[in-house]
This record gives structure tokens, C-alpha cells and sequence, in this order.
């Protein structure tokens, strides 16, 4: 077995395990049972599913042009996705989307309201989680 | 300080804006896919033309950089990120629906960076994803994924906060690391 072989071989494991990934993320997202859920989806699952594909691309092209590309592309959706994420699951968490009975604890719902409110300067007495 | 009122000084805005530039060039660089003197130099205009029109707020760094708790911290967070996939990817073809929770977790660094930065690890590892953030006490609401009952709760829980630990150990300042290093405290528990 060459080194070519070996390399192919990471190349392809590499390639269906993101796409495998990338499957279970889509899945995800249509049975999670609300926004907050599926975008758990969005970032985890698909990020390396992401990642997984480009190292099996990288490693099957070789060239440096196309590597430093393929490593911005990685950098950003690491830094992004989350972000994304998190503003849409904010918006939705004060829109009142979120499935309620689903939730075992939900500590924001005492808070919640501080966070609509704009003044910046509340004193900060909050009770510990139900027990 | 409170988190509200950040004034760097002249030295550390200059040497904030010298990283900025940095990075920016380095992108520049990745996206030509190659270092030469041309996109050095055309990239250094392009980013502080950037900088000019959208400038960047001040960040204040106190820390040091430690390079083998930096290396830990990523080895530590890829495995992380790897677990977190495939457990999600399960989840995705169980029968049933997940139960997840919203949980409060307060930090020990009250900084938009360390936040920042926890906030990013914490959405990608294991299960959880930031709902909302108080900059002003630095806490973090952080909606987790296939929770079971409330140990597996209170094991998330500190969980996030032992990542703080390894981010602070990484590139936190001496008295950060002290803060983190006390024995986790009972949260706001009365």
C-alpha cells in the first residue's frame, strides 16, 4: 500500500463521515421539536460535518491555493455559527417559541424580563433554580 | 470595572489596532493563498482602510498567552466538539423527543472576552447553545440539549465552568486564574 493509498483512505473516511454528519444535522432539523433544538443542529453536527469535508478535500487536492481557502472556511464557521445561533435563538426564546414542556429547568424565565427592559443598571437579586 | 466603561489606554488601543491589523492580514494572505510582499502590503492598507470605517471596540486583554494550556485547550475542545456531534447526530435518529433546559451559569471573569470566547466554545462542545448573555455580571442563559433529569443539570453546569477554567488557563491573567482556580462556588444557591 503506497502513501497515496493511505492518504486516499483518510481522504474518503474523512468525506463520508462529514457527509454522514452533514445527514444526521438535516434530519435533525426536521424532527427536533423546536427552533432551539434544531439549531443544535445548525452548529454542532454540521460544523464538523463541515470540517470532516474539508480536510478529505484539502488532503485529496493538495494544493496550497486551495488549503489556505479551505482553512479560512473552517475558521469562520467556527466563529459564526454560534453567533448565528445564538441571535436566532434569542429572538425566538422572546417571541415565546420555545417548547415549554420540553424544557426540565428553564432559569431565564425569571430573568426574563430584565432583558427586554433597556436600563442598563439593575440590582441583581436573583433567586437560585428551583430545586 | 464594570464591563459598561472600558477605557483602554493610548498604548493598549495602539496595540489592540496593531492586532487587528495582523489578523486582517493574515486573512488577506489565506484568501490570495499566498504570502508574498504584495499582499502583505496591499493587505495592510486594505485592513486599516477597514479599520478606519468600522472601527472595532475595545477589547481589553490583561492575560498572557500560555501556549501549552492553549494547545490543551484546543485538543481539549476538538474531542469536545466531536462528542457533541455524534451525540447530536443520535439524538437526531432516536424515537422520542429530547427534553433540554435552560440553565444559568455565572461566570468567574467578568470580561467581554472571556465571555465572548466561552460563549463560542460552549455552542459548539457538548449539547449546549447560548440563549442569552448579561455582559453586565457575566452570565450566561445556555439552552442544553437531551438532558436527562437534574444531576445531568448540575454536571453541564460545571462543565461550562471548567471550560472557563481551561480558557483562563490558556490566556487569562494572574488574577483571573486565581478566581478560577477557587473551588467552584455553590451558585446562587441560598
Amino acid at each position: 500500500m503506497t502513501l497515496e493509498n493511505v492518504l486516499d483512505t483518510i481522504a474518503a473516511v474523512c468525506m463520508i463521515t462529514g457527509a454522514l454528519l452533514s445527514l444526521a444535522a438535516g434530519v435533525a432539523l426536521l424532527r427536533f421539536p423546536d427552533l432551539m433544538s434544531r439549531m443544535h443542529a445548525a452548529t454542532k453536527p454540521q460544523v464538523l460535518g463541515l470540517l470532516l469535508m474539508l480536510t478529505g478535500c484539502a488532503i485529496r487536492i493538495g494544493a496550497l491555493v486551495d488549503i489556505t481557502t479551505m482553512v479560512l472556511i473552517a475558521i469562520f464557521q467556527l466563529a459564526t455559527a454560534p453567533v448565528a445561533a445564538h441571535m436566532v435563538g434569542r429572538a425566538v426564546y422572546r417571541d415565546g417559541h420555545t417548547r415549554k414542556d420540553l424544557l426540565i429547568v428553564d432559569e431565564l424565565a425569571p430573568d426574563a424580563d430584565k432583558f427586554t427592559e433597556v436600563s442598563p443598571d439593575q440590582s441583581r437579586q436573583t433567586p437560585g433554580a428551583p430545586r | 470595572m464594570s464591563p459598561y466603561e472600558i477605557a483602554l489606554t493610548k498604548k493598549e488601543r495602539v496595540r489592540s489596532r496593531i492586532i487587528a491589523v495582523f489578523g486582517l492580514v493574515i486573512v488577506w494572505n489565506l484568501l490570495w493563498g499566498e504570502f508574498t510582499w504584495m499582499n502583505i502590503i496591499t493587505g495592510a492598507l486594505v485592513a486599516t482602510a477597514i479599520l478606519v470605517v468600522f472601527p472595532l471596540p475595545p477589547v481589553k486583554f490583561g492575560g498572557r498567552v500560555r501556549p501549552l494550556w492553549v494547545i490543551a485547550f484546543f485538543a481539549r475542545f476538538f474531542t469536545d466538539l466531536v462528542v457533541a456531534s455524534f451525540q447530536v447526530a443520535a439524538l437526531a435518529f432516536r424515537p422520542g423527543l429530547p427534553n433540554s433546559a435552560i440553565v444559568k451559569v455565572k461566570l468567574r471573569v467578568v470580561s467581554d472576552l472571556n465571555m465572548t470566547l466561552v460563549a463560542e466554545a460552549v455552542s459548539l462542545v457538548p449539547g449546549s447553545l447560548i440563549t442569552e448573555a448579561d455582559r453586565q455580571t457575566g452570565t450566561l442563559y445556555i439552552h442544553m440539549l437531551g438532558v436527562e433529569d437534574a444531576d445531568h443539570v448540575e454536571r453541564l453546569r460545571k462543565e461550562v465552568l471548567l471550560l472557563e477554567r481551561r480558557l483562563v488557563r490558556a490566556i487569562g491573567s494572574k488574577e483571573e486564574l486565581r478566581k478560577v482556580n477557587a473551588p467552584v462556588p455553590e451558585e446562587t444557591s441560598p
